[in-house]
């Protein structure tokens, strides 16, 4: 044999080798493969799909999440309602610091049971400074504690949503009420719209969530509660599912005190603008130029 | 580089067609040959990469949450590297411009080392993005056209654009002047002039646009500065110089490769002022921060004396601080100017100062305190070392067979008149 050959040889010898070692690295791969299926890789954005089309992945998602949590769910599409621009108010006089809104946003948008996810964060502020530098979130105890207020923060909807401008595909928008959404099926997980985020309002989905059964709430919409797939971000979409259709936020009918304040701006009649027009109201960071459509306001 | 064509290599257009395919070939069968020396090399990289692959797989099955990043720090050290990565990729034009702007006729002689370096640099960046998504199966929402590209709003898609195209060019440049070298023709400027001061400018837009990917959002105070880009910009001068000054000692010892004095000296001329430029711009943003202080400053303090008793990175950047003064005197020092030992370490340092300053050093604290001020620290934890240690080694083996190729090409040991027939 000539050392041409014999070279030749040993090292489709080591190719081999190295493709067997290279195939057993990526192992690991096969289960999750086997979970990709090729009408979901080739789905188009939100924006594209045609109304058959986006029945057709409605009824996929309720196949999916039947044969993968066994719950007959189902899942919707509200749309915008016409002359309607959502906005909250939040009245940081009543607010007591339950937690019962962030515990209810926990249960209606299907959060992952295991990291006790939700769209809200509840601060607890030293009276005398609405500097967030002191501000604690895992406070326990009796509430409201002496000497303290509470500050729930969750998405703001920004007019001018930094967090939109940053993503790369256009997974993230503002919907015509004034609603920042999220194409699920669309984002790639890159997190740049976490980083954006001024108000920590973002979540990214590290794993799969988990949720038991018999609490998968079966009432739920494409853009906001449907069950999440992983690697992918969400955010409070002011309940669509719920507030399209008429219906408060679940946040809103969770709490005891009655300091949130939910409506239609372009309503004249609504409680919103009657809180807009009557008390001196604030935003979170204004200086950000975000011009977000969730306020504060004191009582006394 | 610049050869005296002989009328028997030239060689019809239409040949092109066969040439090629056998250049590429010969340059592939080349790719596995070399000694005890070289075997042990690419087997460890190999190895080093699998286990990187291994830990990318389980995290891709697994999903992110096998890292240590949280929705508080939910980028660590895979965009940390990206960052780094970077600035390597664009500290390879500080050949490119002594070799093409300043004509260094030593330089010009070495500098296919900073264009495979840059792609080296780019192929690990590209690889440090796609490990960070959630979802790398809808990568392709990222291509124009076909998905959606936020451009020019996003400033992500202008680093798609640019390190796309760095790395185009780069590839462009090395493969053609390989090409016609491994022909035995001289090649004709207009097709990799141009293309070489383009580059030049396109390694100055990489890290530019790098740094406005941080710097433009107003919610993170410790990153929305304008010094951002120019600290970038003069620690890659650093990187790229240092990596280049090993990479060539490397070649003196182990190729026939003749590296003129006269290139590294350069190389060690640029790294004396860039070391002190870019200790300069930290020390600006140090000033700023803590002089102004208020809410500006809790970040930095965090990075430099922890806060609230977290301190995970405080050894950290102290050490980086340490091992960027420490190269710097060295540097400067006029004994060790002729010293290998003494300049060696001198690079190596540098190397480590600003991985670590421009790595966790700058990405972590711009997530601690988090935008409502809770403080969630982070470090890499082994799947995030498998994975960054595997695309590491990755380009290494990219860079380790584009000089391998340059330099039989450019010793006559690989040329096509010798072909196997």
């Amino acid at each position: 044999m000539s050392d041409f050959t014999r070279r030749a040889a040993l090292k489709v010898a080591a190719a081999t080798v190295g493709a067997g070692a290279c195939a057993r690295a990526l192992a690991p791969l096969q289960g999750w493969a086997a979970t990709l299926t090729l009408e979901e890789f080739l789905q188009r954005h939100y924006k594209e799909l045609s109304r058959e089309q986006m029945e057709r992945t409605l009824r996929r998602i309720e196949e999916q999440t039947l044969a993968q949590h066994g719950v007959q769910v189902d899942v919707a599409d509200p749309r915008p309602l016409p002359d309607v621009q959502f906005a909250y108010a939040l009245n940081l006089s009543l607010c007591i610091g339950c937690r019962r809104c962030a515990e209810a946003c926990h249960e209606e948008n299907n959060h992952d049971r295991a990291t006790n996810n939700s769209y809200i964060r509840v601060l607890q502020l030293k009276k005398g400074s609405l500097s967030l530098d002191h501000a604690v979130v895992d406070y326990a105890g009796e509430v409201p504690a002496e000497g303290h207020f509470y500050m729930p923060v969750q998405c703001h909807q920004c007019d001018n949503p930094p967090c939109v401008d940053v993503c790369p595909v256009e997974a993230t928008w503002k919907e015509a009420d004034g609603i920042v959404v999220i194409d699920y099926d669309w984002c790639i997980g890159c997190r740049y719209c976490e980083a954006a985020c001024p108000y920590h309002a973002r979540r990214f989905n590290w794993s799969a969530p988990t949720i038991p059964p018999e609490e998968i709430n079966p009432d739920q919409g494409y853009l906001s509660n449907r069950i999440r797939p992983a690697g992918v971000m969400e955010k409070c979409t002011f309940c669509l599912h719920r507030t399209r259709e008429g219906r408060l936020p679940a946040c809103l009918e969770a709490c005891p005190t009655g300091s949130r304040v939910f409506g239609n701006l372009l309503d004249p009649d609504s409680d919103i603008r009657w809180v807009l027009e009557n008390k001196r109201v604030f935003v979170l960071k204004e200086d950000l130029g975000t011009q977000p459509r969730f306020f504060y306001f004191f009582d006394k | 580089m610049d050869h005296a064509p002989t009328p028997s290599t030239r060689i019809p257009t239409a040949e092109h067609i066969t040439s090629y395919p056998r250049f590429i070939l010969r340059a592939l069968w080349l790719a596995t040959e070399g000694g005890v020396g070289f075997y042990l090399w690419m087997f460890v990289l190999t190895a080093l990469m699998l286990v990187g692959l291994n830990a990318f797989a389980h995290q891709t099955a697994e999903g992110l949450a096998v890292t240590a990043m949280t929705d508080h720090v939910s980028w660590g050290m895979y965009i940390g590297n990206f960052t780094y990565g970077v600035g390597l990729a664009a500290g390879g034009v500080m050949m490119v411009i002594p070799a093409y702007l300043y004509r260094d006729k030593d330089m010009h002689d070495v500098v296919i080392v900073g264009e495979l370096l840059a792609i080296a640099a780019i192929v690990a960046c590209l690889a440090f993005v796609n490990v960070d998504l959630g979802r790398l199966d809808r990568a392709w929402h990222m291509l124009p056209i076909v998905g959606r590209f936020n451009w020019p709003v996003s400033m992500l898609t202008w680093d798609v654009v640019v390190l796309a195209g760095y790395l185009l060019l780069n590839l462009h440049v090395v493969g053609y002047l390989l090409y016609m070298r491994y022909l035995g023709r001289s090649p004709s400027k207009s097709w990799y002039l141009p293309f070489v001061f383009l580059s030049i400018i396109w390694a100055i837009s990489i890290h530019t646009v790098t740094a406005f990917l941080y710097c433009g959002l107003g919610g993170r105070p410790f990153w929305n500065s304008a010094v951002l880009a120019p600290r970038f910009l003069a620690s890659a001068f650093v990187t790229g110089p240092a990596f280049i000054v090993l990479t060539l000692q490397v070649i003196r010892h182990v190729t026939r490769f003749p590296v003129a004095e006269g290139a590294i000296e350069t190389l060690l001329k640029i790294l004396r002022v860039t070391v002190i430029l870019n200790l300069f711009l930290v020390a600006c943003e140090v000033f700023t921060q803590f002089y102004t202080g208020g809410a500006h400053v809790t970040s930095a303090t965090y990075l430099f004396f922890g806060l609230h008793g977290h301190d995970a990175l405080v050894p950290w950047i102290w050490c980086a601080i340490a091992c960027n003064l420490t190269a710097t005197a060295i540097l400067l020092t006029a004994s060790f100017k002729k010293h290998t030992g003494w300049i060696t370490a001198a690079c190596g340092l540098a190397l480590m100062g600003v991985w670590t300053e421009k790595g966790l050093g700058l990405i972590v604290p711009g997530f601690v305190p988090s935008t409502l001020h809770e403080i969630v620290e982070y470090l890499p934890n082994q799947v995030e070392w498998k994975v960054s240690i595997g695309i590491a080694a990755l380009a290494l083996i990219v860079f380790t067979l584009g000089l391998k190729l340059a330099i039989a090409v450019f010793t006559g040991e690989m040329q096509r008149h010798d072909e196997p027939t």
